[in-house]
């Protein structure tokens, strides 16, 4: 048979190869490609890094992160799907879809050297297209000091004693082109003699609004298992998120709208529209990708009890997050 | 050409609301709200729970006047999504009638003896923490949105049909 595979030529491009179970995966200044045994799926290299970057900050998240519409990691918890349209119906109706089962760590291994070698100088996957270089051409440095930043993950809260620190100019977070009209002021704290280390409040939204990333939540109180991950957005979400549970948003400002596929077949289902105050729930069988036309703030509020690990190995995952 | 850009917020009363269009499935699914709506459809301090994931909560509620004393047995935190709000706190001098099994906040029947901790006024995006068995009450000069990270208790309720696009 034909070989259909790219050429690919490291010796002028300076990239590596990064082979992980019956996948190889190549790249060259444009493209990434990933090799299967049914054949070879290509992506731009530009969308695979971003998408990239965050399956690997995240520790392959909560359910499908699909980089689009036919290739994609599963997680369960421990251990990982990789998958050539599995979440496809057209691939899967006509058994041309490909999956193999890793150890997480495994597979986070090559993902972090495959991501540390093909960022070149300049390129930053967790920024606003405007606010980064290219990720075109060949092999030119790297830039890991932007890939390996560390998500800020709050024990209790933001700024006290002890806990994650609050950004400022200080601390190297400056205001953001567009939030330059956001109100930096702190709560006013009237702590009477002796209570000062035990009543607190920060300005959430000066926090946000000093993001350096985009599409990257970080944890700024936590009640109980409830946690509150808030984020600045701007462009797209470089992934389709596949939903293993709900999800909620709180839209603070600005505007995002979700495009909402069926999480197994990635048919149409919804677009959301969602403005500052509006709510919304993913559900449990969807994907969605966000598009942010201004950088705006999203909360998205996430729940880590193990009850819902359980659930879902089970099958008895709430499907939505409200039935009435 | 450089481009000021405006960030667009909302307030209780001026908000406007998105929504969904949809092309398969049922609007339901997206439990779509928003808080500020809720928060001026309701009497002062009803909180509406807006969002729920097991027993976990968001709730909004309008601020207006003074709130009652409340307590609870786990942290919870208010945010102020628009105009300004007190919160003052009073370390009590009695936390045993508290169960720490009991989750959610829950109403005190006058203000509780105690020392009082001082306060904290919120602007809009200001987050407060209510600290685990503390009491803790509200105040605002005018009607105001605040959002509540939570457990469902006593003091939540659920609005679904009244409040979520369908
Ligand atoms: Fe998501």
């Amino acid at each position: 048979m034909t070989d259909l595979t790219a050429a690919v030529n490291n010796e002028q491009t300076g990239y590596q190869d990064f082979p992980v179970g019956s996948f190889n995966f190549r790249r060259d200044e444009y493209f990434a490609y990933i090799d299967y045994p049914d054949g070879e799926y290509v992506m731009p290299i530009d969308a695979y890094l971003k998408a990239l970057m965050r399956d690997v900050a995240w520790g392959f998240f909560y359910g499908t992160v699909n980089f689009d519409s036919v290739f994609g990691t599963m997680n369960h918890y421990g251990n990982v799907d990789l998958f050539i349209g599995s979440h496809n119906e057209e691939y899967i109706n006509n058994d041309k879809d490909f999956m193999e089962n890793f150890p997480s760590e495994e597979l986070m291994e090559v993902f972090q050297a495959m991501l540390a070698d093909w960022t070149i100088e300049g390129f930053d996957p967790f920024a606003a297209p405007q606010e980064t270089g290219t990720a075109w051409g060949p092999k030119n440095g790297n830039n890991d000091e932007a890939i390996s930043r560390k998500r800020q993950v709050a024990q209790r809260m933001i700024g006290i004693p002890g806990d994650t620190e609050i950004r400022s100019d200080e601390t190297g977070y400056t205001v953001n082109r567009h939030f330059q009209d956001v109100d930096q002021s702190q709560p006013v704290v009237e702590a009477e003699p002796g209570f000062e280390d035990q009543i607190h409040g920060f300005n959430l939204w000066a926090h946000l609004s000093r993001s350096v990333e985009t599409w990257n939540p970080s944890i700024v109180s936590v009640c109980k298992q409830s946690l509150l991950c808030p984020t600045s957005e701007e462009f797209i979400l470089p992934v389709e998120h596949g939903n293993d549970r709900v999800e909620w948003f709180v839209q603070v400002s600005d505007e995002i709208i979700w495009e909402i596929k069926d999480g197994k077949s990635s048919k149409p289902r919804a677009s959301l529209v969602m403005r500052a105050g509006d709510v919304a729930c993913m559900p449990a069988d969807i994907r969605h990708q966000g598009f942010s036309p201004k950088r705006s703030m999203l909360v998205v509020w996430e729940n880590g009890s193990p009850e819902i690990l359980e659930k879902i190995k089970n099958g008895t995952v709430p499907r939505v997050g409200v039935e009435f | 050409m450089s481009v000021e850009y405006k960030t667009t917020f909302a307030s209780i009363d001026n908000f406007n609301k998105g929504g969904v269009q949809m092309i398969a499935g049922n609007i339901k699914d997206y439990v779509f709200s928003n808080v500020y709506e809720v928060a001026s459809k309701y009497a002062p301090y009803e909180r509406v729970v807006v969002a729920k994931n097991l027993v976990y909560t968001i709730e909004s509620c309008k601020a207006e006047g003074e709130s009652p004393w409340y307590t609870c047995s786990h942290d919870e935190f208010a945010i102020a999504f628009d105009y300004d709000i007190e919160v003052h706190y009073i370390k009590m001098d009695d936390t045993s009638f508290i169960d720490d099994e009991k989750d959610g906040s829950f109403r005190l029947d006058d203000k509780p003896a105690g020392q009082y901790m001082g306060k904290i006024t919120l602007s809009r995006g200001h987050q407060a923490l209510l600290p685990e068995k503390t009491a803790y009450s509200f105040k605002s000069a005018k009607p105001a949105t605040l959002v509540f990270q939570a457990i469902l208790g006593d003091e939540s309720n659920e609005k679904w049909p009244e409040i979520c696009l369908t």
